[in-house]
């Protein structure tokens, strides 16, 4: 598997992932060559596998549905790069 | 008392021979003077370590102390700290001051250890020579023009040079075994789901797994006793019993059953760690073991099924990062779409974004079959071949990797040649196995490691026979000569 410099531009759109135009064929190869070592996964036949998700083929856990976390929401969002009244800034999405 | 070992501080500690304030001091004037040769340390937390020494000494004159109470030990910046820096090696994270402390992280505090400051590392763990930090470079104690090995780098070289008695490292393909073995110390990543992830940044979370770097077997032994054990916080944490581990180090092996995959000693392992591991395994033939030639048919599958499984689940984990809620924000965004590829192209390193990219190839419309599907059959397939080699050994023995370590910029533009350095680690994580480095001889000057991999929830018997080959060589005393 070869990709193209349009390829990497749709993967990077779809990872929402900047990455420098001049720096888009170096991407291309480097993945190419990803890709090419990981299709020796092929030379294989796994058909009638199952596929492994879990090591140790455990199921996912339930706990009971209670409250256990507090509100730290002040606490998380003094993290942030800009709140305000509670809530996180972005750059105006509707016009 | 920086050549001591763990469990020799320990027993110190409690005969009042220094306090755990001397002990913390010790240790921050080496990093002060040592440091700026290795870069191990992204952050030392020089207020809250003698904060912590002092609390210790006062649970020690009150015969309150756990084995690790006043012990200094240092965390890889991988693990969220309260109130200090968690950059996981980025420059995502550089401004992120954590809320919370890991579960980890927490298990050390309560235990009484006191947390010397952040171990650099691979930008996110992804690299295997810690050449992709935000931080730059680690360097390794016995030759600062070669790589300490990756993604725990700074673990490995600060335990290698006596600026922490033990460290906490975490495991995705080999980044605890990879890393102890370049620096000729031990170290040990459990079964999956044997240490909590919680507060563990995650990179893929069906492999991630944190465990011990120290010098002995006996101080991972130690330092795993506080690690281990049930999470509710983790979904993927496994309820089983702790044994003590301390208890069982000094088994005998007279008639363990060591296997010995031939596909780890073929083409591309240098044929003189070839001959250092061949020799442990005589030391061990002298205590008791019998070895057997095994066959693990589908390892020259791991590589390629964990370049499926590992980037995948690292792109999806990474795209929290959007530069919203904390983290890196890219400088005057014009929209929420440029705020979104700014920040993450900004934040991110090279080798970061090369694995995003591929995940999200790999999970794109159409491609999930070929890909992720495949690589979890093939797991499925290694996991087979190991089940099947313990109904007959009882531990699997081979290298750690197949070179010493190697030089910087010597594989960083070759992302598959770097790759290959985890070759004989990476099964491990697919399977979900522990598995253990111990040093076992040099070669070219440099440390060489010896993998030891053992059966699910097996880490005492590895533990086991890692203490009773330390206890007839002295590979593990060796310290690298700047470093004494």
């Amino acid at each position: 598997m070869s990709l193209t410099n349009e390829d990497v531009s749709r993967i990077a759109w779809l990872a929402r992932l900047e990455i420098d135009p001049s720096k888009t064929s170096d991407y291309a190869r480097d993945l190419s060559g990803i890709l090419g070592f990981i299709e020796q996964m092929n030379s294989v036949d796994t058909e009638s596998v199952a596929p492994m998700a879990h090591p140790l083929d455990q199921a996912q856990r339930l706990r009971p549905d209670h409250v256990t976390e507090p509100d730290q929401r002040a606490l998380f969002q003094a993290r942030a790069p800009a709140v305000e009244a509670g809530l996180y800034l972005v750059p105006k999405v509707i016009e | 008392m920086h050549e001591k070992s763990i469990a020799e501080l320990s027993l110190g500690l409690k005969n009042k021979q220094y306090s755990s304030l001397e002990l913390t001091q010790a240790y921050l004037t080496r990093i002060q003077s040592l440091d700026a040769d290795l870069n191990a340390f992204i952050t030392v937390t020089e207020d809250l370590a003698l904060a912590a020494a002092r609390q210790a000494d006062v649970r020690l004159a009150q015969a309150d102390a756990t084995p690790l109470t006043g012990i200094p030990i240092a965390q890889k910046d991988i693990f969220c700290t309260q109130g200090v820096r968690s950059s996981c090696g980025s420059r995502m994270l550089d401004n992120f001051i954590s809320p919370y402390d890991a579960t980890v992280v927490e298990r050390f505090h309560q235990a009484g250890a006191v947390m010397l400051g952040k171990l650099n590392m691979d930008e996110f763990a992804m690299g295997s020579s810690n050449e992709t930090s935000y931080y730059g470079p680690v360097r390794n104690p016995w030759d600062t023009g070669a790589v300490p090995g990756g993604s725990s780098g700074g673990s490995a070289a600060a335990v290698a040079a006596r600026l922490a008695p033990g460290a906490t490292g975490t495991d995705t393909g080999g980044s605890i075994r990879q890393p102890a073995s370049f620096c000729g110390i031990t170290g040990l990543k459990p079964t999956y789901g044997r240490v909590s992830r919680w507060g563990m940044i995650a990179f893929a979370s069906s492999l991630d797994q944190a465990g011990p770097m120290a010098r002995t077997a006996e101080d991972c032994a130690l330092m795993l006793q506080v690690m281990a054990g049930f999470d509710p916080r983790d979904s993927t944490s496994v309820d089983q019993p702790v044994p003590d581990y301390s208890t069982t180090l000094n088994d005998s092996l007279a008639g363990l059953r060591v296997g010995l995959p031939k596909e780890f000693f073929g083409a591309g392992l240098d044929p003189d760690i070839g001959r250092l591991i061949h020799a442990a395994v005589d030391e061990y033939r002298k205590l008791g073991a019998t070895i057997k030639e095994i066959s693990l048919p589908n390892m020259h599958l791991s590589g390629p099924a964990y370049y499926v499984v590992a980037p995948a689940e690292c792109s999806s984990n990474l795209a929290r990062f959007d530069g919203v809620r904390y983290g890196y924000r890219c400088p005057e965004p014009r929209d929420l779409k440029d705020l979104y590829m700014r920040s993450r192209g900004e934040g991110f390193g090279a080798e970061v974004k090369r694995r995003i990219l591929i995940g999200t190839y790999a999970l794109s419309a159409g491609y999930y079959d070929a890909y992720y599907l495949k690589a979890q059959k093939i797991r499925r397939l290694i996991s087979e071949d190991f089940k099947r080699a313990f109904e007959e050994v009882d531990v699997i023995m081979g290298p750690t990797s197949p070179s010493v370590a190697f030089r910087f910029g010597e594989k960083s533009a070759d992302p598959i040649a770097m790759y290959l350095s985890d070759i004989y680690t990476i099964a491990v994580n697919l399977a979900g196995l522990p598995g253990m480095s111990i040093p076992v001889g040099f070669s070219q000057k440099l440390p060489v490691g010896m993998q030891i991999i053992g059966h699910y929830f097996a880490e005492d018997r590895l533990l086991n026979v890692a203490h009773r080959y330390q206890q007839v060589t002295d590979w593990h005393t060796r310290a690298p000569s700047a470093f004494l």
